[in-house]
C-alpha cells in the first residue's frame, strides 16, 4: 500500500501576517492562549489585545468541547442521560448525578427515603471536598507553587479510592438513579470514610502552611480579579466565586435539598472577591464540609436507598424480573420506552462545587424529555473574563483563571 | 418563598402579562414587546436580580408560535425562583428584545440561543455563535435538525481544499440511539465482534 502525505498549511498565514503587522503599527500585540494550553484547565481559549506587558482585550473563545449534551438528552430516555451528567464536571461527577436526579424527580413528585437523602448529602460534600482539593492544589500550581498540589492530590486520590468502593468507578461514577442511588453504601464504608475526614484536616493544614501566608503567593493573588459586589451578581456568578465577591448566597442554605436544612453548617463569605479571596473560601469550604459529612455519619439513618415508587422508574428488583409476569413486563418498557415521567416542566439548581449546576426539564410526558437545558456555573462565571481582565498583566491571567476554578467539560456541554 | 400578594401586584401592573400553571416557581407569561420593562420591575423593584439562566425552546416545526423564551430569575430575598415565558413572534426569523443590557449574564445565554436556535436578540452587542464555529450554517438544537449532524465544509476554508475533509454526520448504526433499520435482527442490533453468522447463514463449525 502507497501513502501520500499531504502538506496542510493551518489557517491563513497571509491574513494572520497581515493582522499582526496592522496591530504591531497600532503599538498592540495580538496574542492567542489556548485551546491547548496548561493555563486554561481544558480547552478555552483567549484572543488578547497587549499593550507592552498589559492586556486591553480580552475575548474568550468557547465551544471547543461542545458535544452536544442537551440534542442527545432530547433523543433518549431519562435513565439514559445519567452517564451523560458524569461527564459535564467531571471533577465532581457524583454532585452532578445528584442535581440531575433530584431534577427528575421533582418533576415526578417523588419522596425519597432518609437514607437515600443522607446518602446523597454524603457523595456531594465527597465531591466538593475532591474538587476544591483538586482546585486549591492546580491554583498553587498556577501561581508557581508546586508542593501544595502534592498534598492536594495525595488526598483526593484516597478519596478516589473511596467513589470506586462505592460505585465502582473512580471518575464516572454514574451512582444515581431517578428516584435512588445505585446501591448501598458497602459495609464499613462509612468507617473508611471516617478515617479519611479525620486526617485530611492534617493535610489542608500543610496546604496552609505552604500558600496562606506565603509572601509570593498573596503578592501574585491579593487584589488580582477583583469582582465587586455588584458585577458578581450582575455577571451570574454563583457558587464559591460569587461567596467571594461577599454576597451570602448558598443553596444549600437558602433552597435547602436532599435534607440540608438538618445539617450544621458555615458559609464563608469572603470581602474583597479577588483572587486570594476565592483560595481563602474554598479552603474553609472543604473543613465547612468536613463538618457536614461527620454529622451526616454520626445519625445515618436506616431504610432503603431507593424510594419504592421509584422502581417503576429505573428498574424493578432483579430477582422479581426474572420470576414475575409483571415485573418482567415492566422492566421491558423501562428499557424500550423509557420511564412514564408526567408533563410539566421543572427548573432545579443544586450547590455544587463550581456554583450553581441547573436543570430545566420540559416534559410533554413519556420516556425522553422534549427539552434539556443545563445551565452550567462555568459558563456563567466565564463571561465576566471580558470585562474583568483588561487592565492586568499577562502573567496574571494564569492566577484568575487558575482561581476561578472552571471545568469546560461543563462549560461546553 | 412568592406569596400570593406579589403574584397579583404583577399581574395588575403589566395587562400583557399572565400567570401559567406551574410545579416548582412563579410561572409568568408575557409578551416580547414589554419583556424588558417587567424584567426591569422585577429587578429593581422585587429584588430579582439575579438571571440564572436564559434559554429557548423549540415548539416544532408546525407549531403556531414556533420558539419562545425562557428567562429563570431568583431572589436572595424571596429566596425562590421565577420564570418568565415568552414567545417570539416571527416563526421563520424569529427575534427577541436583547436583555443583556439589564442583565449583562443574559450576554452568553442571549449567544448561546442564537447559536443553538436561531433567535436573534435585537440589539446585542456582540451576536455571534459561541459554541459552534462563527460559520456553521446550521441550529442544532432545532426540531429538525437530525441528532446525526448534517455534511457541513470544515471551518478552515484552506486545509478543506487541500484535505477534501468535511464535518460529518455521526454513525448513528449500531450506535447507543438508533437501531438501524437492516432486514435481520442481528444486523441491526449492537453486538459483539463475531460476525460471522446471522439468522440466515449458519454460525460457522470450527
Amino acid at each position: 500500500m502507497s501513502s501520500e502525505t499531504i502538506e496542510v498549511n493551518v489557517g491563513d498565514a497571509v491574513s494572520r501576517g497581515a493582522d499582526a503587522t496592522a496591530k504591531a503599527d497600532s503599538g498592540k500585540m495580538a496574542l492567542n492562549v489556548g485551546p491547548s494550553h496548561p493555563t486554561t484547565h481544558g480547552v478555552l481559549r483567549l484572543m488578547m489585545d497587549l499593550d507592552g506587558d498589559v492586556i486591553t482585550r480580552c475575548e474568550p473563545v468557547l465551544g471547543y468541547l461542545h458535544r452536544g449534551d442537551e440534542k442527545i438528552a432530547e433523543n433518549m430516555t431519562y435513565n439514559q442521560f445519567v452517564p451523560y451528567t458524569d461527564r459535564l464536571d467531571y471533577l465532581s461527577p457524583l454532585a452532578n448525578n445528584v442535581a440531575y436526579a433530584i431534577a427528575v424527580e421533582k418533576l415526578t413528585g417523588l419522596e425519597l427515603p432518609e437514607r437515600c437523602e443522607a446518602i446523597r448529602v454524603l457523595v456531594c460534600e465527597l465531591a466538593r471536598v475532591s474538587s476544591h482539593l483538586l482546585g486549591m492544589g492546580v491554583f498553587g500550581m498556577d501561581a508557581g507553587a508546586w508542593t501544595p498540589f502534592m498534598y492536594t492530590f495525595t488526598e483526593r486520590e484516597k478519596l478516589y479510592t473511596l467513589f470506586e468502593e462505592l460505585t465502582g468507578a473512580r471518575f464516572t461514577t454514574s451512582y444515581t438513579r431517578i428516584g435512588g442511588v445505585a446501591r448501598d453504601i458497602p459495609d464499613g464504608w462509612l468507617d473508611r470514610v471516617s478515617h479519611f475526614c479525620d486526617n485530611l484536616p492534617k493535610a489542608i493544614d500543610e496546604v496552609e502552611k505552604l500558600l496562606t501566608r506565603n509572601r509570593i503567593f498573596i503578592d501574585r493573588t491579593e487584589g488580582i480579579g477583583e469582582v465587586s459586589q455588584e458585577d458578581a451578581i450582575a455577571y451570574g456568578f454563583t457558587g464559591p466565586n460569587l461567596r467571594a465577591s461577599g454576597v451570602d448566597l448558598d443553596l444549600r442554605k437558602d433552597k435547602p435539598y436532599s435534607g440540608y436544612e438538618k445539617y450544621d453548617f458555615d458559609v464563608p463569605i469572603g470581602t474583597r472577591g479577588d483572587c486570594y479571596d476565592r483560595y481563602l473560601i474554598r479552603i474553609e469550604e472543604v473543613r465547612q464540609s468536613l463538618r457536614i459529612i461527620k454529622q451526616v455519619i454520626s445519625d445515618f439513618p436506616s431504610g432503603l436507598w431507593y424510594a419504592e415508587d421509584a422502581k417503576k422508574i429505573f428498574a424493578p428488583p432483579k430477582e422479581k424480573i426474572l420470576t414475575s409476569m409483571e415485573e418482567l413486563i415492566q422492566n421491558f418498557m423501562i428499557v424500550t420506552e423509557g420511564p412514564q415521567i408526567p408533563a410539566g416542566e421543572v427548573y432545579f439548581e443544586a450547590e455544587n462545587p463550581k456554583g450553581a449546576l441547573g436543570f430545566y426539564i420540559v416534559s410533554k410526558g413519556g420516556g425522553v424529555p422534549y427539552r434539556l437545558k443545563i445551565r452550567a456555573p462555568s459558563f456563567c462565571n466565564l463571561s465576566i473574563l471580558e470585562k474583568m481582565v483588561p487592565g492586568h498583566m499577562l502573567s496574571d491571567i494564569t492566577v484568575i483563571l487558575g482561581s476561578l476554578d472552571f471545568v469546560m467539560g461543563e462549560c461546553d456541554r | 418563598m412568592i406569596d400570593q400578594d406579589f403574584t397579583d401586584s404583577i399581574l395588575v401592573k403589566f395587562s400583557s402579562v399572565t400567570k401559567r400553571h406551574h410545579d416548582d416557581c412563579l410561572t409568568l407569561d408575557c409578551d416580547s414587546i414589554s419583556v424588558k420593562d417587567v424584567l426591569l420591575h422585577l429587578r429593581d423593584e422585587e429584588t430579582f436580580d439575579l438571571l440564572v439562566d436564559l434559554t429557548a425552546i423549540d415548539h416544532g416545526e408546525h407549531a403556531d408560535n414556533r420558539f419562545s423564551v425562557v428567562i429563570h430569575l431568583y431572589s436572595r430575598i424571596h429566596h425562590d425562583y421565577l420564570r418568565v415565558h415568552s414567545i417570539c413572534e416571527n416563526n421563520e426569523q424569529p427575534a427577541f428584545p436583547s436583555v443583556s443590557d439589564l442583565y449583562p449574564a443574559a450576554n452568553w445565554h442571549e449567544r448561546e440561543a442564537f447559536d443553538m436556535f436561531g433567535i436573534r436578540f435585537n440589539d446585542h452587542p456582540n451576536l455571534k455563535r459561541i459554541l459552534m464555529w462563527d460559520d456553521y450554517p446550521y441550529y442544532p438544537l432545532r426540531k429538525d435538525f437530525p441528532l446525526a449532524g448534517i455534511e457541513t465544509p470544515l471551518p478552515a476554508d484552506d486545509v478543506a481544499e487541500v484535505t477534501q475533509a468535511s464535518v460529518d454526520p455521526a454513525p448513528m448504526m449500531g450506535g447507543p440511539f438508533v437501531s438501524g433499520t437492516g432486514d435481520n435482527m442481528s444486523e441491526a442490533e449492537p453486538r459483539a465482534k463475531d460476525e460471522s453468522w446471522t439468522e440466515d447463514t449458519e454460525k460457522p463449525v470450527l
